[in-house]
């Protein structure tokens, strides 16, 4: 099994240490391996879409020629996480922030995204999050963090703060507004590996 | 959900964001229309001034916090973080920075220092820090008072990169000589670099500083940034090396993609061909003593 990371900009080193101790704790074996360019994604079982700024990481991502590859990942039914940038990249569609930059979207989930739902860094939290596959809340740290709007039908919600949806899940795909790979708690990448073994 | 169970400004938070900007570029802009072309680029952030530091460095006299319109100006155009520079030790400036909602402050020695003795208690803020440093006690220090990154000084607004590389490896070195220690070892080196044994014991730890680490002051091209990359710097700071060349767009596009090309030369040839001149620039060595801006701050 190989998991992919998007490495072109963002926290992607966090990322490789939370999957690689999920691993341990799930006594799971797999290579971890970090993407730049095009050519690596078709060779991934599954993939991560790291934190980050995700203006920056979508025109990169079409620039480097990976977008195509992770759509058609996608169409593959493998799995694949989006951790704040990444659950704004994984959207179909996003509000003025998102449209007046050109913001390139992967349009994979049938979701609408608000870039910046809870505001500028100052208004950056930490707060306990209730999941339904854990049996205890998540720590849970939003940076600049954006929210899910509008769900498809086949979009199942996993936690909402207010009324922004902050986790959600459409099949393969796992998007979560705040950053997992931030804390030592490995628990929702433990629940990301269980999608591929 | 109550909004008091939502906890603020902690370091989780202020480091998590700098971590955020790893493998990016930040770039100096003065106006709206600057911030937008940035942006467009792929800058991970801007950075709100008044004039680039060339132009800080041309005009003399008193620099200061830049006029807090044209910061408000520039987060009203872009969607990526926005950064501005305080006084070294001009905590009200920061805190009006903070007020207007800047993502960052840079507690900056490209402008004349408020307090001669004590930097920006950073702690205190809700909005996290980045700092300049020319080596690792200099950098401890700054992680010490709140500082959630650190930047390598180089000598600002001349587009020589020479004192980045300076700075970055002696940094790189002083860390790397901290392996295999012993705890005492490290106590006599906290003691000489003027930091708190905690932080050097875990700089040793974890074999890199414990927050984010970008190289700044003198990148002028493509290849300054992959070089500072190579280096082992996390991203990049690009201040007069952007709208002092000739092309400023091509220039920006370039540098983004350098830094996510670093170790390609081939790519790198590529992205450095017909993107016009860099920045003028003016060689460190030709600077007088009183107009080095690196020794600004401690």
């Amino acid at each position: 099994m190989r998991i992919g990371v998007i490495a072109i900009q963002g926290d992607v080193s966090e990322h490789v240490d939370a999957l690689a101790r999920a691993l341990e704790e799930r006594g799971r074996l797999a290579d971890i391996v970090t993407i730049k360019h095009k050519g690596i994604v078709p060779q991934c079982d599954a993939l991560v879409l790291p934190g980050g700024e995700s203006t920056t990481l979508g025109r990169l991502l079409v620039r480097e020629g990976i977008a195509d590859e992770i759509r058609q990942m996608h169409l593959s039914g493998k799995p694949i996480m989006g951790t704040c940038a990444g659950l704004i990249l994984l959207a179909r569609g996003g509000d003025e922030q998102v449209r007046k930059t050109h913001q390139h979207l992967l349009g994979i989930m049938d979701t609408k995204v608000n870039r910046n739902a809870f505001g500028r860094q100052r208004e950056s939290f930490e707060t306990e999050l209730g999941l339904p596959f854990l049996d205890s809340p998540y720590s849970a740290v939003f940076i600049r963090a954006p929210g899910i709007v509008e769900c498809g039908g086949d979009v199942k919600v996993l936690a909402s703060i207010d009324d922004m949806v902050v986790a959600a899940e459409q099949g393969n795909l796992l998007a979560l507004a705040f950053h997992p790979e931030l804390t030592r708690d490995s628990r929702v990448h433990q629940y990301f590996l269980d999608k591929l073994f | 959900m109550e909004l008091e169970k939502l906890r603020h400004g902690t370091e989780l938070i202020k480091r998590g964001f700098a971590k955020m900007q790893k493998g990016g570029v930040i770039m100096d802009v003065t106006t709206p229309e600057q911030a937008r072309i940035a942006e467009e680029a792929g800058a991970v952030a801007v950075m709100a001034l008044q004039a680039v530091p060339a132009d800080i460095r041309k005009a003399g006299g008193v620099a200061r916090m830049a006029d807090p319109q044209i910061i408000a100006d520039i987060i009203d155009t872009v969607t990526i973080p926005v950064m501005a520079k305080a006084r070294i030790g001009h905590f009200v400036e920061a805190e009006i920075l903070q007020a207007l909602g800047v993502d960052m402050v840079d507690e900056s020695e490209v402008l004349t220092p408020a307090d001669h003795k004590y930097h920006i208690e950073k702690t205190d803020f809700t909005v996290p820090f980045v700092c300049g440093a020319r080596n690792l006690g200099e950098a401890l220090r700054r992680i010490n008072e709140g500082a959630a990154m650190i930047r390598t000084k180089g000598e600002a607004g001349t587009g020589d990169v020479s004192e980045a590389v300076k700075h970055m490896k002696q940094i790189m070195g002083e860390v790397r000589a901290l392996r295999g220690m012993t705890r005492e070892e490290m106590t006599r080196v906290a003691r000489e670099i003027e930091a708190p044994i905690e932080l050097v014991l875990e700089t040793a730890q974890m074999q890199r500083l414990p927050v984010v680490n970008f190289a700044a002051g003198g990148v002028a091209t493509p290849a300054d940034a992959a070089l500072m990359m190579r280096l082992g710097a996390d991203g990049v700071f690009v201040g007069s090396g952007i709208f002092k060349a000739e092309i400023p767009e091509k220039m920006a596009t370039a540098i983004v993609e350098a830094v996510n090309n670093y170790d390609n030369p081939e790519v790198l040839a590529e992205i450095s061909k017909g993107i016009g001149a860099g920045m003028k620039g003016i060689s460190v060595d030709t600077i007088p003593q009183e107009q080095v801006l690196q020794t600004r701050g401690w």
